[in-house]
């Protein structure tokens, strides 16, 4: 397995490549990276890349018709439409404190939809 | 006529940080006038992260970046007034505000702070030729429809403009079960961060078309598509290269631009070059007690640095209530050399720098392991190493105040110098 | 049955509704848009010619000289923003100092008033941003400015509340003479009327076609602007006209009577009665044209471009009579100078409909004042206090580069001939007109339209039917495998 990534940890945006080798501690090589950092991202990108995913729910009692929303950890990149679908459906109504969990455990992934202000 | 010590217009990250940190530098008398219906300005309709890496150490959406100054502007008991609009500002500090509670309000303070933030430019300000139909938006409208007000503003879309509100409206629309066709970019590298370019079109296969524009919209009543084009290397469309895409919206993001219109009543003078006032170091402007702070004065790429630059305004309007600003002396001119764009402040008197005169630039072009040189009239008095630089990141530079200590100096240049 | 319909609300169709008002006629007035001023009315210079330059002896020349005099009273009546601000057609060699002679004749023909030749530098001492390359001018006190689709508006607002009958999205599909007048059919009903009066601007020959032995041909024949943010104000402040040619007058600068300032048109006959585009070219070419007679136009200050397209009819006069059918007036190929003409035009086909129906008798509860527009912005500070204290929504900026309070766009869309788009809210109090062209404004209009209509947000469009703004709410049922949206995952 390989990939080429581009790094994301600083602005120099190193583009890296990760390659799968037994051989190795970490199991990969990673070529281009200038910095630590850079390599941890590489293997990451290549084994379990996620994202934290920012969206909106509707809420119903208040000025606004959606609350904004969040991931309080970051979710399997290959996740994110189907937590999208599940989170379409939420529905809550104000008030609202900022970082009330406004879905538990979005598909078994142990990771809470919490809201990202006050409403 | 109600009196106030500051008055600060616009309640957004620049207002908010400025009006708390004059209250903690010891004024009491200050009131915040915001236009919209809530305070935290644009940053409520920025819902994604990536805010307060410098400011909080963590990561944070828009929401949540603005409830800690909104929660802390409460806490310090400032006033504020929701759905205001300031009509009219004066050279000696009169403000003119109507809003539907208390009518038309006559305001005098002892000082004033901008912080009306900016507008994004439009397609006429960049003239894209075509027809006018329903369907073309700026990015920050678009922004605003779908994540405040919830609803779609299209299906099949176009964006044209790499900086960091295209890239992150890509994601957003596609979110929202949008199918984004492309980010369409006339220079040939991106505005935006590339974390952004990764995470918000990469990672959804949107495609980034680096050299390329619109040169025409389509459609009678509602956009039907666009034709864009590559570019040479001045900017032009190249003939033949042109392609149609179907789709119904077009996001612009083309550039953002200072709203001065009220800082012109006022007398306050511009840089053709920021489209912001001309500030010194402590960000008052031109007209004395009247300061600036935020996207008014530049655009900024990170709002922590608008934090840091708004402290820094609401400070030096608590001294000049309290008498603590020193008004008269040799003033520095700031000048942006070789490679560099603009710099803010474009006036210094050191006298009112502490330890360390922060320069905010912006350089003009992507360059790779350069330098950025300091001269104080012509000579050398500072270099400092880049890795990399692009316009669309600002360059933040502190110089030790003892490096011009004693020097008779009247010119600071900055400029870029490969390594 | 009416006594007379009207085809077409555009400022002519308007005009001569508003004129017809004034007798005790049954009148309805035909427009296939959603809303009036929707056509070549909306995007033309706004300018009203002083008449030199219509050649006397021709309908354009006649009622140019008869229609400029008549804005004073008209836009006073309807509360319409006008300005008399005078113009200067520019010459800049000999041959183009005679093309000036020939119209100061021509103009003393036609009975202009206050015109005379000037050279170059009394030119520029008046107009100091005029290109030092020009020799002479002719300068024409009368001419002034107007806001054409204010005009438009105010005239059916007026008229409808002097008795006509406004009809909206009615398209005519076709007109059958019958015996005691016409059968106008449209997609949805049919009505008829005794007088039909074509004012269809650039589909006038269509609609003639339908009925008439006599045929003629409209051709479109566009025209492209820029419109420059008011931080421009003070560029010029008269109109300044180039030298005219074959093909109009060419292209001209001049201030609008809110304050920004138009740079155009150019001149190209097209096939696409709706083709109103823009195009690089012709934008380039208006830019450089312009470029020679202004120095240092700031079209760094552009915030937006249009074009209009002028009805140009075979013949090149404007055609205003009885056709061959009786009671089937025509008035037809009214390209520029139209809007200065058209209180004349309106005028004298209302004397034509005398003299077929062996005279009108009068309305007498016409009232030709229009109920007063609130400006917010121009009032005084007491003004402004008071209105609040009388309406809090005139205390809620809507639009700030215009500074529309909700107060006005809540009378806009309550008012007769109300606005019902973004675009009728734009044209008739402005929100959107200014330097951000809606895009903070634009969200808070669609709102106080849905609300003040009792509509959906999604229901609001732009301007016609199609031009939908909002496609459906978001945190709908979204199949996002469907929609080939998969992650890049490779």
């Amino acid at each position: 397995m390989n990939k080429e990534v581009v790094c994301i940890v600083c602005p120099m945006g190193c583009h890296i490549k990760v390659k799968k080798d037994e051989n190795l501690y970490l199991g990969y090589t990673v070529e281009g990276n200038k910095c630590k950092r850079g390599k941890e991202y590489g293997i990451k990108e290549l084994t379990n890349p996620t994202r934290i995913i920012t969206t909106t729910v509707k809420i119903k009692n208040s000025h606004l018709r959606r609350l904004p929303v969040k991931t309080n950890e970051p979710v399997a990149k290959d996740k994110i439409f189907e937590c999208m679908k599940v989170i379409n459906k939420v529905s809550i109504k104000a008030p609202i404190k900022v970082g009330d969990v406004v879905l538990e455990n979005i598909l078994d992934t142990g990771v809470d939809i919490v809201a990202s202000r006050s409403m | 006529m109600l009196n106030y010590d500051i008055v600060v217009i616009g309640g957004g990250p620049a207002g908010l940080a400025a009006a708390i940190e004059a209250k903690k530098n010891g004024v009491k008398d200050i009131l915040v006038i915001e236009r919209d219906r809530e305070l935290g300005g644009i940053l409520q309709q920025c819902i994604h992260n990536g805010f307060g890496l410098h400011v909080f150490n963590e990561e944070l959406t828009g929401p949540e970046y603005a409830e800690k100054f909104i929660d802390e502007l409460k806490n310090q008991g400032i006033e504020y007034m929701l759905d205001t609009m300031v009509l009219d500002i004066t050279e000696d500090r009169k403000i003119s505000a109507i809003n539907t509670e208390n009518g038309l309000m006559n305001i005098h303070a002892k000082a004033l702070i901008l912080s009306m933030g900016c507008r994004e430019r439009t397609r006429g300000a960049i003239n894209i030729p075509g027809t006018r139909p329903a369907g073309v938006f700026s990015a920050g409208t678009a922004q605003r429809f779908i994540n405040m007000e919830g609803y779609m503003v299209g299906k099949k879309v176009v964006i044209l403009g790499s900086g960091d509100i295209g890239l992150i409206m890509a994601r957003r629309m596609t979110l929202e079960g949008a199918k984004v066709e492309a980010v369409a970019e006339l220079m040939p590298f991106s505005g935006g961060l590339t974390r952004n370019i990764v995470q918000c079109l990469d990672d959804y296969n949107i495609p980034l078309l680096l050299s390329h524009t619109i040169i025409e919209i389509k459609g009678k009543e509602r956009v039907e598509g666009v034709v864009i084009a590559k570019v040479d290397e001045n900017r032009k469309p190249i003939p033949g290269t042109e392609k149609h895409i179907e789709c119904d919206t077009l996001l612009l993001s083309v550039g953002l631009i200072p709203e001065n219109e009220l800082s012109l009543k006022a007398g306050v003078n511009i840089d053709p070059r920021t489209n912001g006032p001309i500030v010194n170091e402590s960000m008052e402007t031109k007209v004395k007690g009247i300061f600036a702070c935020g996207n008014v004065v530049h655009v900024h790429d990170l709002v922590d640095f608008v934090t840091k630059e708004s402290k820094k305004a609401g400070k030096s309007a608590s001294k000049y209530v309290l008498g603590e600003l020193v008004e008269k002396e040799e003033i520095i001119k700031t000048n942006a050399d070789e490679g560099i764009g603009y710099i803010v402040p474009q006036r210094i008197r050191m006298s009112n720098v502490d330890e360390k005169l922060e320069l905010f630039m912006r350089v003009k072009d992507v360059y790779k392991n350069v330098k950025l040189v300091i001269k104080a009239d012509g000579e050398v008095i500072k270099e400092f190493k880049r890795k990399h630089l692009a316009p669309g990141e600002m360059e933040i530079i502190s110089l030790n105040s003892s490096l011009l200590e004693g020097k008779q100096v009247s010119n600071i240049s900055v400029s870029v110098k490969g390594a | 049955m009416y006594d007379v319909a009207i085809i077409g609300a555009g400022i002519i169709g308007s005009f001569i509704s508003r004129e017809l008002s004034k007798y005790d006629l049954k009148t309805v007035l035909l427009e296939k848009d959603n809303d009036v001023s929707n056509g070549t009315t909306k995007a033309n210079s706004a300018i009203i010619h002083a008449g030199y330059d219509a050649l006397f002896k021709t309908n354009k020349g006649k009622f140019n000289a008869l229609g400029n005099p008549m804005f004073d009273k008209v836009c006073k009546e309807l509360d319409v923003p006008f300005k008399r601000i005078g113009s200067y057609v520019v010459a800049y060699n000999e041959k183009e100092i005679k093309t000036l002679k020939e119209l100061f004749k021509n103009g003393k023909k036609l009975g202009i008033p206050d015109m005379e030749i000037i050279n170059g530098d009394e030119l520029r001492k008046r107009e100091p941003n005029l290109s030092d390359e020009i020799v002479a001018g002719l300068y024409a006190k009368t001419a002034g400015i107007v806001g054409p689709f204010e005009l438009c508006i105010a005239l059916c607002e007026n008229a409808v509340e002097n008795g006509v009958e406004l009809l909206l999205n009615y398209e005519v599909n076709n007109i059958e003479k019958t015996k005691s007048g016409f059968k106008i059919t449209s997609n949805e009903k049919s009505i008829e009327a005794k007088y039909v009066i074509n004012c269809a601007g650039v589909y006038a020959d269509e609609i003639n076609n339908m009925v008439n032995k006599s045929k003629f041909k409209i051709t479109p024949r566009r025209g492209q602007y820029y419109l420059l943010d008011k931080s421009a104000n003070g560029l010029v402040n008269s109109v300044i006209f180039q030298c005219p040619n074959e093909m109009g007058k060419g292209v001209l600068v001049t201030p609008t009577v809110h304050g920004n300032i138009l740079v155009g048109p150019n001149s190209e006959d097209i096939m696409d009665k709706e083709g109103t585009q823009t195009t690089s070219n012709s934008l380039k070419f208006v830019k450089e044209s312009a470029s020679k007679s202004i120095k240092n136009i700031p079209f760094n200050e552009v915030i937006t471009t249009f074009s209009g397209l002028r009805a140009e009819p075979t013949g090149g006069d404007f055609i205003i009579e009885e056709s061959d059918t009786e009671g089937f007036i025509n008035v037809a190929g009214i390209k520029s100078p139209g809007l200065s003409a058209s209180p004349a035009i309106a005028e004298h086909v209302v004397e034509i409909i005398k003299e077929i129906n062996d005279g009108l008798k009068e309305n007498k509860d016409f009232n030709p004042i229009r109920k007063e527009m609130v400006r917010f912005s121009e009032l005084d500070d007491q003004k402004k206090a008071e209105l609040i204290k009388k309406d809090e929504r005139y205390g809620r900026i809507i639009c700030r580069c215009e500074n529309v309070t909700e107060g006005e766009i809540v009378d806009v869309i309550n008012r007769l001939v109300g606005a019902r788009t973004v675009d009728g809210v734009k044209r008739r109090t402005r929100p959107g007109m200014g330097r951000c062209q809606g895009g903070f404004c634009g969200p808070r209009v669609v709102e106080i339209l849905a609300r003040e209509l009792g509509k959906s947000v999604e229901e609001i469009v732009k301007s016609n039917k199609e031009s939908y703004i909002i496609t459906e709410e978001t945190k709908g049922d979204i199949d996002y495998d469907k929609k080939e949206k998969k992650l890049a995952l490779s």
